[in-house]
């Protein structure tokens, strides 16, 4: 007899976790792990394995577990995914594997992220196994970010046996994985001792790196790399445009989130960064970004968090869980409503003006259009504003690179290999395909790195 | 390794420190910057380089100790010692063309930063007029180096210690009124390059200044640095740092450089508490 419910992962206390910044799941013990995978029904066709962007054999991972063969079950994730610790956390399962398990159609779909989870803590915890590394064949790859595109891209390089050398433009690799995700969701220590891995498979990262200023995409071809694969990711702020936008207390989420997670500003002054939240604080923007700035706003001491959205929660970009886990929290959402204007004294943000919205016919996302609603102006008294309606395709690399095909957004013009209109020069993720998730990108980073693979054979072999 | 190979006082809080950032220094342009870290729970400043060796693989940063961040620079780094962190070149150079007679205003330690942008206007084939400033004598620095790179040095201080006593807007405000200065680029306080601004505005003569709004990675990320020029938000990291200064919008510059204020002086007053309790 199958459970119909997944077993739960125990949390921490919301009201507790609202005063710290320490991972909020637990993770599954050993038993919970086995009871959950034991719920895998095993089907032939395995629907999962098409729902994920790295393709990894999910059921033969969970029939590993189920075996309490937790060491196999690693290995097998790791054929398709060197970042599982990443992923289990970070994934958006619900539309991607766990939204096409066949156990789904009748009961709640086996918990494949937290298994993912379980698995890669496990192994954390017990020493981790490099992936092997192929022979050297004499090429070298220049990847360009250290975000998830060109960290998957590294390490599928490696496993290759060419020579990588990744460019990151901060002090710290990870990308958005250190700067933009907090610590609560994923702790940074995972995300080193991930990118410890990496060094230890041969890859050579080298941070304060600006390709675009002091290196260009040409200055490393002629410096003897025979590929560049470029991972820049969508690391632009996207703001409002309204007025009273540069107010003191008026936030991009990027600085927001860069100075609370990269910087560790909710250590001031132990740590030198400071960061500044008011009572009230108003979150723009209903995806992911928004819930880790809202719920972040909430841990620096926010009496109280709003969170502003012009459409409906049924419209919401990010993750139910994390929806959830910010009402639990105590965030407060108002939905259809729309900043129009901010107001200030002596320079500071004091409220913001929003306008009511309906929705209207739909766009061309397919979700139903937000139209204001004439005369419904009000006024919200807060004193600290973090705008998170997205960010745009870094703009450094296609603009210092000549020859490549940029589009009206700003993205990469690049085919599903990552080749794009440069002979040897690649692409993939964010910058590509515009601001989307950490295993999209992981997959355009692998994807590229098996196409970087076959082009230098290709011309070694002549 | 970012190491400091040389560390000299310049003037008062005021120090030159050469570090070893090949990278940076050779790429480097006049009008650029780098952002330093000092160390693991460092925050991450912009400097504007004061000077750059491709081949000894040095830049020359003058920093005035008036923060948590640069008091412990002061403090706390010496010759020998290694930065955690600097990246560079950042922003865009100067645009740096022959515009005929130019002036150049520095004030108090902007005489670093407006070294390199007369060098390269001289360099052009410019006239290059500097105007120097400080307080007080015991605040100017540089002023051989300076007038290396101009054909004309005016020193000006407001106690009159040194040079002509009064503000650099005087002497500016003479040559601009004068006819005949192309360009004027002003580097120094806020409050400085926005009076130095309205008084080429009202003698129609463009001027370029550099501004240094507070600032997180300094590539484009974050936006902390964003700035109104002729009514549009621009970042100064990747826009700037220089823009035109008539069309600045002062003010809100101003008020945005005080985001942190309490926050900086709390980190200030507890860094120097320590360092008393670590002497005693």
């Amino acid at each position: 007899m199958i459970r119909k419910t997944r077993v739960p992962m125990r949390e921490q206390d919301p009201a507790a976790r609202i005063h710290n910044f320490q991972e909020v799941p637990f993770g599954y013990t050993p038993e919970e792990a086995i009871q959950e995978a034991k719920r895998c029904l095993q089907c032939k066709n395995a629907p999962c394995i098409g729902g994920c962007p790295v393709e990894i054999d999910i059921p033969r991972f969970i029939a590993h577990i189920a075996a309490g063969d937790f060491r196999a079950a690693i290995r097998t994730i790791k054929e398709a995914n060197t970042l599982p610790a990443i992923c289990g956390r970070v994934c958006p399962q619900e539309t991607q594997c766990e939204g096409v398990c066949t156990l789904g159609k009748k009961f709640e779909p086996v918990a494949i992220g937290r298994l993912e989870r379980f698995v890669a803590d496990w192994e954390r915890k017990r020493g981790m196994e490099l992936p092997p590394v192929g022979e050297p064949t004499g090429f070298r790859v220049a990847v360009v970010g250290s975000g998830p595109a060109g960290l998957a891209c590294a390490v599928e390089l490696r496993r290759f046996g060419h020579a990588v050398t990744v460019f990151e433009a901060l002090h710290e690799p990870g990308g958005v994985l250190m700067y933009g995700i907090p610590e609560f969701r994923l702790p940074k220590d995972i995300v080193r001792r991930e990118i410890a891995t990496l060094q230890e498979m041969g890859v050579e990262l080298v941070t304060n790196a600006v390709v675009g200023k002091a290196f260009t995409v040409d200055g490393l071809l002629a410096d003897g790399y025979h590929a560049v694969f470029v991972g820049t990711g969508a690391g632009l702020p996207r703001f409002l445009g309204i007025p009273g936008e540069s107010l003191i207390g008026v936030y991009s989420a990027n600085e927001f989130l860069t100075r609370v997670n990269l910087m560790r500003a909710y250590l001031f002054p132990e740590y030198d960064t400071p960061v500044r939240v008011g009572k009230r604080v108003a979150v723009v923007g209903g995806g992911n970004v928004a819930m880790d700035a809202a719920r972040t706003a909430l841990r620096l001491g926010a009496e109280e968090v709003l969170v502003l959205y012009r459409r409906t929660e049924a419209e919401m970009p990010a993750r139910r869980e994390e929806i959830r886990h910010a009402k639990e929290e105590g965030v407060k959402f108002h939905f259809l409503v729309n900043p129009v204007r901010f107001l200030g004294e002596g320079g500071e943000l004091t409220a913001v003006e929003c306008l009511r919205m309906e929705l209207g016919v739909p766009d061309e996302s397919g979700r139903r259009r937000p139209v204001p609603i004439e005369g419904s102006e009000f006024v919200m008294p807060v004193e600290t504003a973090v705008i998170a309606i997205g960010n745009q395709p870094h703009p450094l690399v296609p603009r210092t690179t000549p020859g490549l095909s940029v589009t009206r957004w700003g993205t990469i013009q690049a085919d599903e290999d990552g080749a794009t209109g440069r002979p040897g020069v690649f692409a993939g993720g964010d910058i590509v395909t515009g601001a989307a998730t950490v295993i999209s990108a992981m997959g355009a980073g692998k994807k590229a790195a098996q196409a970087i693979d076959r082009y230098l054979r290709e011309k070694a072999a002549g | 390794m970012y190491t400091i190979v040389k560390k000299r006082g310049l003037a008062d809080q005021i120090t030159e420190y050469v570090v070893q950032a090949p990278v940076v220094a050779g790429a480097a342009q006049a009008g650029q910057f780098a952002v330093i870290r000092l160390h693991e729970r460092g925050e991450r400043i912009p400097l504007t380089l004061a000077d750059w060796d491709a081949q000894a693989g040095t830049i020359t940063l003058v920093v005035q100790a008036v923060g948590k961040t640069t008091v412990e620079l002061e403090e706390r780094f010496h010759e020998g010692d290694a930065l955690a962190d600097v990246v560079g070149p950042l922003g865009e150079p100067s645009e740096i063309e022959e515009y005929g007679t130019v002036v150049c205003v520095a004030g108090g330690v902007g005489i670093a930063p407006i070294h390199p942008v007369a060098r390269a206007l001289k360099g052009a084939g410019n006239e290059v007029i500097c105007i120097a400033g400080a307080r007080n004598r015991g605040l100017l620095f540089w002023l051989d180096r300076l007038s290396d790179v101009c054909d004309d040095l005016i020193i000006t201080t407001d106690d009159g210690s040194h040079g002509r006593k009064g503000l650099v807007t005087e002497p500016l405000k003479e040559l601009v009124e004068g006819g005949g200065v192309a360009r004027v680029w002003a580097i120094g306080p806020a409050i400085m390059m926005k009076f130095c601004s309205l008084v080429c505005q009202a003698a129609g003569v463009p001027i370029v200044v550099s501004l240094n709004p507070i600032m997180v990675d300094g590539t484009g990320m974050c936006g902390a640095c964003r700035v109104e020029v002729d009514g549009v938000v621009r970042f100064a990291c990747v826009d700037g740092p220089e823009f035109r200064g008539d069309r600045v919008n002062w003010d809100l510059l101003i008020a945005r450089l005080a985001a942190f204020k309490e926050e900086e002086r709390c980190a200030l007053e507890q860094f120097r508490a320590a360092l008393k309790e670590a002497r005693e």
